[in-house]
């Protein structure tokens, strides 16, 4: 369960948000909504800890995450504008890497599966940098279907995807909640997935 | 340890896809050094007598132009932040991203050094301790060029600040490494410069990765 | 000993050092006047013609000083930059802002007597002598902290940037100063010495101490001019400055 209270956030001399309190249980999902420069991203990178709040405190199964660092870190999966894709290696590649850099090991075979999953057979040899934007974000949900993390938290994830792409992680989505997971997402359009709460900044 | 071996292995298969990036801090070493004797004049005396400095300037240079690169790609495509997502503490994958930095530039320049000496006719002693200052040595600039490009990240003009910034500090490397061929050609032995250099790494090994790792994390505040 | 402990962080809040800073400032420059008065007096008409530099050798006066200047406030920027770090006070990146122009003013002073005395007494305008090259190196790191502070937009940013990076110079100026000396005696560098002008005569160095003085009490003057300027930039969004008679004015 992840809860936070009294978080403010200030970006330069402007004050983004104020007071705001948070809870997402196993199997609840958190829509983050608001205009353009409201803080949706500020507060998912308050919440994934990679940057502090000016007041307030996030805390994971009861511990602040200060303490807990990397075992909050191991539960937890963010996956940002920038999808941590490496242009001049192969989607294989990124993939194994990405997994390494978490702390497990993925053997070739669940890689590719995976890759094959969503829609990427016989790509998984080829440079990322010859893929397509969509393409891309698919490689970053593939892995999102490797990495074992209790909360995900996504920022703007439906970017760039085709109608199939966005169903696919949809569905992505809702297989991890209906296991217990927790996810906490900011999106233009609308989630039709159950046991979910809407935050408006 | 296992994410650290990752990154290096990483950082390497990338700079065997961008050999050209490798390739031209390489030339621009050779090319430098090579320019001095062009600039001095060819007498032998001479170029045997500025040969460590030059070599060793040429180093500081050639490794100044990788250090922009060094964390700003990773910056720019999200890896920098799964790195400090990553239940690896920061600090040894930082330490692992400066040893391949190291591999990639400063081992290149060791191998080279020598062949740069013999143009400017050094004996076989002095490029002997030419290559082993230089071992000591660049890794320690390697070191301390980490903190300058954490600090400079995503900042106005970085590229040119960073050398404003680590210059400075390079400053001990280069009297100490070119200080122990002279003294080695001056037949004072090179054993306390060389010792010194030593000294200098060991303590860097130990600080720079952490205020490394302090700057990266303000940088991605 | 609580008490003491909160008027202490109350006074390390931008809001109540702004008007105490102004109170100071003109107590420290009056101090500047008195012993620049005197230190100026003495290293003129007290302390004695030098029997082998003549009356060149005054500027040391200046010289000595502004070195020893441009190495303390390193120190103290250093020191105000570590503890704005470790306790995430405002004031103390401010602080560390404020200084770094006068302690690289300090180190090109140092310099630029450094010159003028050299040529009279090495007849070279530049010498490569130890105590010289480490006050130029000096200055090329106070030059490289403000040139990263002006770099980076966001004030907080640049602070912890800029304290990372005077941390990073104050544990590297003794190796620096150490790794530059050793490099000129091995090159068998110049024996005279700016601060060792032999027999040296006791009022020579209670001019020096009266100089050092009115550098310390103009360095503080200074900082804190700037840093009452920096704090009106950084806070002119609260309600605190728009409340100020000069900002209303």
């Amino acid at each position: 369960m992840l809860t936070a209270t009294g978080l403010s956030c200030v970006r330069g001399e402007r004050r983004l948000f104020a007071g705001l309190d948070l809870a997402v249980g196993p199997g609840e999902w958190l829509h983050v909504q608001g205009e353009n420069g409201a803080g949706k991203t500020s507060l998912l990178r308050i919440l994934a800890t990679l940057s502090p709040p000016a007041e307030g405190e996030v805390r994971w199964q009861g511990e602040p995450v200060t303490v807990l660092a990397e075992d909050y870190r191991r539960a937890m999966l963010f996956l940002g504008h920038h999808g941590a894709v490496k242009e001049e290696l192969t989607p294989l590649e990124n993939l194994t890497l990405a997994a390494q850099l978490d702390g497990t090991t993925l053997d070739e075979a669940n890689a590719l599966s995976a890759l094959m999953r969503f829609g990427l057979r016989g790509r998984e040899d080829l440079a990322v940098r010859f893929l397509s934007a969509g393409q891309k974000r698919r490689v970053l949900l593939a892995r999102l279907a490797v990495r074992k993390a209790t909360l995900w938290i996504l920022d703007e994830p439906f970017t760039a995807l085709d109608v199939k792409a966005v169903d696919m992680l949809s569905g992505l989505i809702e297989s991890h909640l209906a296991a217990g997971g927790m996810a906490i997402l900011t999106s233009h359009q609308s989630m039709p997935l159950p046991n979910g709460r809407i935050l408006s900044l | 340890m296992n994410a650290v071996l990752a990154i290096i292995r990483r950082d390497l298969l990338l700079a065997m896809r961008r050999k050209s990036e490798v390739l031209t801090a390489l030339f621009f070493f050779i090319i430098v050094a090579s320019l001095f004797p062009l600039g001095i004049g060819p007498e032998s005396a001479l170029l045997r007598t500025i040969a460590p400095g030059v070599i060793w300037v040429s180093a500081l240079l050639a490794t100044m132009l990788g250090l922009a690169r060094l964390f700003a790609p990773d910056h720019a495509d999200g890896t920098l932040e799964q790195m400090v997502l990553s239940p690896t503490p920061l600090g040894l994958l930082v330490t692992g991203k400066i040893a391949a930095h190291w591999i990639t530039t400063g081992l290149p320049l060791v191998l080279l050094a020598p062949v740069l000496g013999i143009q400017f006719d050094l004996d076989v002693g002095a490029l002997g301790v030419l290559v082993v200052a230089l071992l000591l040595g660049t890794p320690l600039l390697s070191l301390i060029g980490a903190i300058g490009a954490a600090l400079t990240l995503g900042v106005r003009g970085g590229g040119v600040l960073v050398s404003l910034l680590v210059l400075p500090l390079y400053v001990p490397a280069l009297i100490f490494g070119a200080g122990a061929v002279e003294s080695h050609i001056s037949g004072l032995g090179a054993g306390g410069h060389l010792s010194l250099l030593a000294a200098l790494l060991a303590l860097a090994v130990f600080f720079a990765p952490w205020a490394t790792t302090a700057a990266l994390r303000i940088s991605l505040e | 000993m609580s008490n003491r402990l909160i008027s202490w962080f109350k006074y390390a809040s931008p809001q109540s050092f702004y008007p105490l800073a102004g109170r100071m400032i003109p107590w420290f420059w009056a101090l500047t006047a008195v012993f620049g008065v005197i230190g100026l007096w003495v290293s003129f008409f007290v302390a004695p013609t030098d029997f082998q530099q003549g009356e060149g050798y005054r500027i040391i006066f200046i010289h000595v000083p502004a070195a020893w200047m441009s190495m303390f406030l390193y120190v103290v920027m250093a020191t105000w930059a570590g503890l704005g770090l470790a306790l995430n006070t405002r004031l103390s990146g401010m602080m560390a802002q404020a200084i770094a122009p006068t302690g690289a003013l300090m180190a090109f002073l140092s310099l630029w007597t450094g010159a003028l005395w050299g040529k009279p007494m090495w007849g070279a305008w530049w010498v490569w002598d130890a105590r010289l090259t480490s006050a130029l190196i000096l200055f090329f790191l106070y030059i490289g902290f403000i040139a990263l502070q002006a770099a980076i937009d966001d004030a907080r940013r640049a602070d912890k940037a800029g304290a990372i990076l005077a941390l990073v110079g104050v544990v590297n100026v003794p190796i620096i100063y150490f790794s530059v000396k050793w490099w000129n005696t091995l090159h068998q560098g110049s024996t005279i010495n700016l601060a060792k002008a032999p027999s040296m005569a006791t009022t020579m160095l209670w001019g020096m101490l009266l100089m050092a003085l009115a550098f310390w009490m103009y360095s503080i003057a200074v900082a804190l001019t700037r840093v009452r300027a920096i704090i009106l930039e950084r806070e002119a969004h609260t309600e605190w400055v728009k409340d100020l008679n000069e900002v209303k004015a």
